[in-house]
């Protein structure tokens, strides 16, 4: 007992000394606690943002917590405790767009918060089109897209090259991997099903649009297996169990080039989405001060170009492109895995976060009633 | 023996009726037992009771509606939504005012979420209005129904305005009509569209999907316990480890040996398809349906069936075996009619536990349930965790617990809830 809290005391003292140390140098020791998605994604903040950062300041500790899957439900709850215990969350782009609606993100001024590009374009020039809404800070550029086995017999030596492919069970027979939610899949339904890119919404809002997309979905359903988690689709297709599925793209690049299974990509239609950081409402000035201190570095030009060296996510500054590289451990360029890549990107998809703000609770209904039948 | 002066109540020693310092002995002590608990039970009310009734009392609060828009709300209580008309000149204003004041403390997104549940777009129509109506000067540059038809045509929706109104009670049914397939429409409750209903077919089939996982567990549970509560102590207790050993093991992993063993390349079709049972082109499905939720969910909870059920097997004494077969009955009549019956307690403890945690389960379900082998949990998780819908989530698990506590109920006037033993 004695020696516990001699212990416990001796930490304290240290602890005080470490931080008037820190206080007097400006330096941003102290504890934050930084919400991710886990696995190789994290890895990658990890090894580009956060073990440099910690470098340059001493005695700051980074407690990561993997919940940006229940990002808004925990920060909402947190909220209303009047416990807010995050100091910067990673969530895609449009549960970023509800956290700023609902007031639970704080909003940012990006010429002031975030730096410059390398090339001497501002904030929001290098940023772009991916300054969604005011309160996120942009990271990466993924895609949800599809992977396929190349040595599947019954397909004769063909290999599928265009998204309808998915919806030709003729052509290429055996099981598909599609993910449990309405989003994506109506988009891709219909476009195979002969509606052009442009009046993709326009036939969604119009009398029995989400219908449509499902009775198209029909054709390939007991086909379909159903994933929840994005990692269910690369365990699927290196098993065997399906023979073309979708997912995010790094996952597939990770099955492709680091587990070197028998799958290539088909990026026919991808969905490009943004991931990025908020940074919770109503911070306490210490904390804020030093939230603010690492996404200005984490997100300047080279961090987010070296992200890209860990995992294939495209950097979301304009600036960072160029300064992409090869992969930390397995030593290949990087810039063709960019679901950016031009040549990745012919066809592509954005969905239309506006229509599924307004829909989504309607269409995922529908779409779960659909599945239930 | 009886004597005049004895008619009246029995005294104690001190004089006081004993009855009473009985009474005042036996209120000291309980006070005593509850000082002693107290800590518990103060601990299980903050922790555990207020947060799950804070959570259902979600499923009927509304007040966001008329927090929001108080003076909209004031002003179309005199509307007639059966009038076929718009609303008036006052009920636009009202709303101009509202929307301005709600804008600029970030409130009309969130409104606009809740009721975006209800109708379509609310979403879009309340974000484009709100950049607008900041750069009004309300109340005084009206009329405002032009200026909001001019910002959308959706403010001249009959619809959007029947929503308002009709959810403009600080309290609403309508989450709970929403967890039973129906809604709040024009002319009171009436059943959603067909391709809308889910829940209650979500319910039924938690249902049955509990009462097959329960079952399976007696059918597979029984043999092994009575193996275990008959064996010399010695091996039973090396058994016993071998079933213990999955309780320790996490679910995940558990789960998952499920897929690998069952989905379609996996080693069970590979056995099958090896010894020519089963044709290479037609393997088995066995995963990402009912059939994998009931053969996961059964070996998960297992342990649980096992437990109970041998712990009372252990107290039944086994000279009433002897003495039963010494008497001339079969080892079947001997079972069936003296080892059974004492068994009872044993299956009623284990159906309990087995089906209450069945019913509530949904990480299982999720990873290998498909679409026809997930339960309403999935559905309260959903809600809950991903899309915002707290109230709804809220309506179906209150739906949840009443349904478990009526069966309780039934399970305790048809079995007996005394007739349950865990040993």
């Amino acid at each position: 007992m004695k020696l516990k809290t001699l212990m416990l005391s001796g930490g304290a003292l240290a602890a005080l000394a470490v931080s008037a140390y820190a206080a007097g140098h400006g330096n941003m020791a102290g504890s934050m606690t930084i919400v991710s998605w886990g696995g190789a994604y994290q890895k990658s903040q990890i090894n580009a943002y956060s073990a440099p950062y910690q470098a340059m300041n001493d005695g700051l500790e980074v407690i990561w917590d993997e919940s940006s899957n229940e990002a808004v439900a925990k920060m909402r709850a947190m909220y209303e405790a009047g416990n807010v215990t995050w100091d910067l969350v990673d969530v895609e782009g449009p549960d970023a767009t509800r956290l700023c609606d609902e007031g639970l993100a704080m909003e940012i001024d990006f010429e002031t918060m975030l730096a410059p590009g390398d090339d001497g374009s501002t904030p929001a020039d290098d940023f772009g089109d991916s300054l969604i809404n005011d309160c996120f800070i942009p990271q990466i550029v993924f895609s949800t897209t599809f992977g396929y086995r190349t040595d599947v017999e019954a397909w004769g030596g063909n290999a599928p090259d265009d998204l309808c492919d998915v919806f030709d069970l003729e052509a290429f027979p055996g099981k598909r991997a599609l993910e449990k939610r309405p989003k994506k899949n109506i988009e891709w339904a219909l476009l195979c099903d002969g509606v052009a890119k442009d009046d993709l919404y326009d036939v969604l809002d119009g009398e029995g649009g989400v219908e449509r997309a499902l009775a198209k979905l029909d054709t390939i359903k007991d086909q379909v297996v159903w994933w929840s988690a994005g990692a269910e689709t690369p365990q699927l297709l290196a098993d065997g169990e399906v023979v073309m599925g979708s997912t995010y793209n790094g996952r597939l690049f990770s099955v492709i080039e680091e587990q070197k299974q028998p799958v290539a990509m088909l990026w026919d239609y991808q969905v490009f989405d943004f991931d990025g950081w908020i940074i919770p409402k109503d911070l306490p000035d210490d904390r804020l001060a030093r939230v603010l201190d690492f996404v200005k570095y984490a997100t300047d030009t080279q961090r987010l170009a070296d992200q890209a060296k860990y995992i294939s996510y495209g950097p979301a500054r304009a600036s960072s492109q160029p300064l992409v590289s090869t992969h930390a451990d397995l030593g290949i360029e990087m810039a063709p895995h960019m679901p950016t890549n031009p040549a990745n990107a012919q066809r592509y998809l954005v969905n239309n976060l506006e229509w599924w703000a307004d829909n989504q609770d309607d269409v995922e209904t529908k779409f779960q009633a659909w599945l239930a039948q | 023996m009886s004597d005049a002066t004895q008619t009246g109540p029995v005294l104690a020693a001190d004089g006081r009726p004993l009855k009473r310092s009985l009474q005042r002995a036996l209120r000291a002590q309980k006070m005593r037992a509850l000082a002693l608990i107290a800590p518990l039970l103060i601990f299980v009310l903050l922790t555990f009771v207020a947060p799950i009734a804070d959570m259902l009392f979600r499923s009927v609060e509304n007040s966001i509606v008329s927090d929001t828009l108080p003076r909209t709300v004031l002003a179309l209580k005199d509307w007639d939504a059966k009038s076929g008309e718009l609303p008036d000149e006052s009920v636009f204003a009202a709303m101009a005012e509202d929307l301005k004041i709600a804008e600029a403390e970030k409130k009309h997104i969130t409104l606009a979420i809740r009721l975006n549940y209800q109708t379509s777009g609310v979403s879009s129509l309340f974000r484009k209005t709100g950049r607008q109506v900041k750069k009004w000067d309300v109340p005084n540059d009206g009329p405002y129904m032009e200026k909001l038809l001019d910002v959308d045509d959706d403010w001249g929706s009959h619809e959007l305005w029947r929503v308002i109104q009709t959810y403009s009670a600080n309290y609403t049914p309508g989450y709970f009509l929403n967890a039973a397939d129906m809604e709040l429409g024009p002319d009171g409750v009436q059943q959603v569209d067909d391709s809308q209903k889910i829940y209650v077919m979500m319910f039924k089939r938690t249902m049955f999907l509990s009462i097959v996982i329960t079952v399976s567990c007696i059918a597979l549970g029984y043999p092994v316990a009575f193996l275990l509560a008959s064996l010399p102590l010695r091996t039973s207790n090396m058994l016993m480890i071998l079933v213990l050993l999955p309780f320790w093991t996490s679910l995940l992993v558990r789960t998952s040996s499920w897929k690998v063993l069952l989905q379609q390349q996996g080693v069970i079709n590979d056995i099958l398809v090896w010894i020519g049972l089963v044709d290479d082109a037609n393997r088995l499905v066995m995963i990402n349906n009912q059939f994998g939720t009931i053969v996961a969910m059964t070996h998960i909870l297992l342990p649980f069936m096992i437990l109970p059920l041998y712990s009372v097997m252990k107290t039944i004494p086994p000279s009433y075996v002897r003495a039963s077969k010494s008497l001339g009955a079969t080892n079947w009549t001997t079972f069936w009619r003296v080892y059974f019956p004492q068994s009872v307690p044993g299956i009623g403890a284990g159906s309990i536990l087995v089906f209450i945690l069945a019913i509530g389960y949904y990480i299982t379900p999720e990873l290998v349930g498909g679409t026809d082998g997930i339960f309403i949990s999935n559905r309260i998780a959903f809600h809950i965790s991903r899309s915002g819908n707290w109230g709804l989530g809220a309506a179906l698990g209150s739906i949840l617990l009443i349904v478990v506590l009526m069966l309780y109920w039934i399970y305790d006037k048809i079995v007996g809830i005394d007739n349950v033993s865990l040993g």
